[in-house]
């Protein structure tokens, strides 16, 4: 995965036969009992949640439990636009950065190989945005783009602009933005996967008269598509729940709502449980569909 | 001629490419030496006031130490419950082997709205009141995995030869671990004490839905977003960075020292 990259990297041992024992039961059981408490159990919770029916007292934010499976109907039917939204943005963004991503990858592991540091310094500098506030990043952004930025202003004045144009509130801010903030979650996993790219590989196909593209398409490309799966995953996942950057108050305006900016609004501000719950896990059944999929080609071993 | 393309044209493309991904690091540090009054929108000229009295916007301050705290709890346990995950999944044989690597995975492919949302029904039904205590339950949670991921690269590269020739030299089990097992896995167990700590510190969501009334730093930028972000909110996003770089870049040159000397015997 992405952030074994960060640890340098070892060639892995030969471990000595794995014994079956108590000890193995000892030191899984805490972890394992926490995640399960606290990780899969709120699933449960969710789902509970998402079925529940206003309480019979008539208190706002207050349900009983219940069946009602209504609340999906609902939820869909009131939310459709920012649920697209959600998957459309995730999806377009995922691709940018992909695309940005891959040759920055390409060049640490590649080109950079052989020297320690520039690859070192090169990494540190991928990562370096993780260091600095994921808000404040943003909320730089909307000021560089703001309406009275200089940005906006000279793109007004040689008339790219029209006079009453603007940038935040838009689905470019919010692409952007979104783009900008995942780049590293990208770059990092396609890198770790093409560091172990064998170049005898692609010597050898330049001896076989392959010009540089064809050697890219045929066996650079293809034998990193492992990195490129796990880094759209990465990317993807956080995305398509993120409700920072598509927020009035960053990247986002009236019509740039995703379904991470619903649930945030039914769950904290107008306690409406039940359809933030039901958003929610919706949200995570298509993630689930997603994972498995990709579970299905490369087994669990490889997960971690 | 022709154009090389690895000659010129990536290593332009990858230069451009990371002055775009440091233009708001800049643009964050600049105006945190803004002499703003209120909002901090507008450059009104150069002030170190904002760096010298960081703790004058004492919510700031406030939350940036919730955020300490929190980030440090939860790494604590968060590293030693997955370190304990890690030597057991390379080291041992065990039943439900997928399930527990799939238990593990999954907070990793969850998108950080439905832990968030999870969690806090959970409370809600529990009848737990949000705090301090919700928020350092949420980060253990989300940064454990991450803490398994990393810890288990590096158990991966131990050799089982060294723990059997401390076993061979009459050591008991707690003595290898002690002398051999840890000391090794120490460098892994590290990195990923940092990793957890940075997850926690920077994390937003999951955070705004488990914390109720308590403020931490990355809450309270969101919150005066909507009116401004005050200066010296900058100045401690601008410190964090520094500390952080610092730290990794030693990390880095230290490692990339260490290669040459190997590569020179």
């Amino acid at each position: 995965m992405a952030f074994v990259a960060l640890g340098g990297s070892a060639p892995a041992k030969q471990q000595a036969p794995k014994k079956a024992g108590r000890v193995a039961l000892l030191l899984l059981l805490p972890g394992i009992a926490y995640l399960a408490l606290f990780f899969l159990t709120p699933l449960v919770s969710l789902v509970i949640t998402s079925l529940k029916v206003p309480s019979a007292t008539g208190d706002i934010g207050r349900y009983d439990y219940g069946a009602e499976i209504g609340n999906y109907f609902y939820a869909v039917e009131q939310y459709l636009p920012q649920i697209i939204r959600s998957f459309s943005f995730a999806l377009m963004a995922t691709i940018i950065a992909l695309l940005i991503s891959y040759p920055i990858a390409y060049f640490i592991a590649v080109k950079a190989r052989n020297r320690p540091l520039l690859k070192g310094l090169l990494l540190t500098l991928v990562i370096a945005p993780f260091f600095i506030s994921m808000l404040l990043r943003t909320f730089a952004w909307k000021q560089i783009f703001s309406n009275d930025s200089w940005i906006v202003n000279t793109l007004k004045a040689f008339g790219i602009f029209g006079t009453d144009s603007y940038i935040i509130g838009t689905d470019f801010a919010v692409i952007f933005g979104l783009v900008y903030n995942f780049i590293p979650f990208m770059t990092l996993p396609i890198f770790s996967n093409l560091d172990r790219l064998d170049i005898r590989l692609l010597e050898a196909s330049g001896d076989l008269y392959a010009n540089p593209f064809t050697t890219f398409r045929k066996i650079t490309f293809p034998l990193s598509l492992p990195g490129v799966i796990s880094g759209t995953l990465l990317t993807f996942i956080p995305i398509s729940g993120d409700y920072v950057v598509a927020s009035r108050d960053f990247l986002g305006g009236p019509d740039t709502a995703m379904i991470g900016n619903v649930v945030e609004a039914n769950f904290l501000r107008i306690q409406d449980y039940p359809t933030a719950s039901a958003l929610s896990v919706m949200l995570m059944a298509a993630i689930v569909i997603l994972v498995s999929a990709y579970v299905r080609r490369s087994g669990t071993d490889d997960l971690l | 001629m022709k154009l090389s393309l690895g000659k010129y044209l990536l290593p332009t493309y990858v230069f451009l490419t990371f002055l775009f991904l440091g233009i708001p690091i800049a643009y964050t540090f600049v105006f945190s030496f803004n002499d703003s009054i209120k909002s901090n929108i507008i450059w009104r000229g150069f002030t170190l006031d904002n760096w010298i009295n960081v703790c004058n916007q004492q919510e700031v301050c406030d939350a940036f130490a919730n955020s300490l705290i929190i980030a440090v709890s939860a790494t604590l346990i968060a590293t030693v419950l997955g370190t304990m995950i890690a030597i057991a999944l390379v080291r041992y044989r065990f039943k439900f082997r997928s399930a527990t690597n799939l238990l593990l995975f999954l907070p990793l492919a969850t998108p950080e709205v439905v832990m968030g949302a999870g969690l806090a029904a959970q409370f809600l039904d529990f009848g737990w009141p949000k705090g301090m205590l919700t928020v350092i339950i949420a980060h253990t949670m989300f940064t454990l995995s991450f803490v398994v991921v990393t810890v288990k690269a590096r158990v991966a590269t131990l050799d089982p030869a060294l723990e059997e020739a401390g076993r061979d030299l009459y050591a008991n089990p707690a003595q290898v671990f002690m002398k051999i097992t840890f000391p090794l896995l120490l460098p892994g167990i590290l990195a990923a004490a940092m990793l957890a700590f940075a997850l926690s510190f920077d994390d937003f969501i999951i955070t705004q839905f488990n914390s109720g009334a308590i403020d931490t730093f990355p809450k309270f930028v969101y919150t005066a977003a909507a009116r401004g972000i005050p200066a010296e909110a900058n100045v401690i996003g601008s410190m964090v960075f520094i500390v952080a770089i610092a730290i990794v870049v030693t990390v880095q040159v230290r490692s990339s020292i260490k290669q040459r000397k190997l590569a020179k015997k």
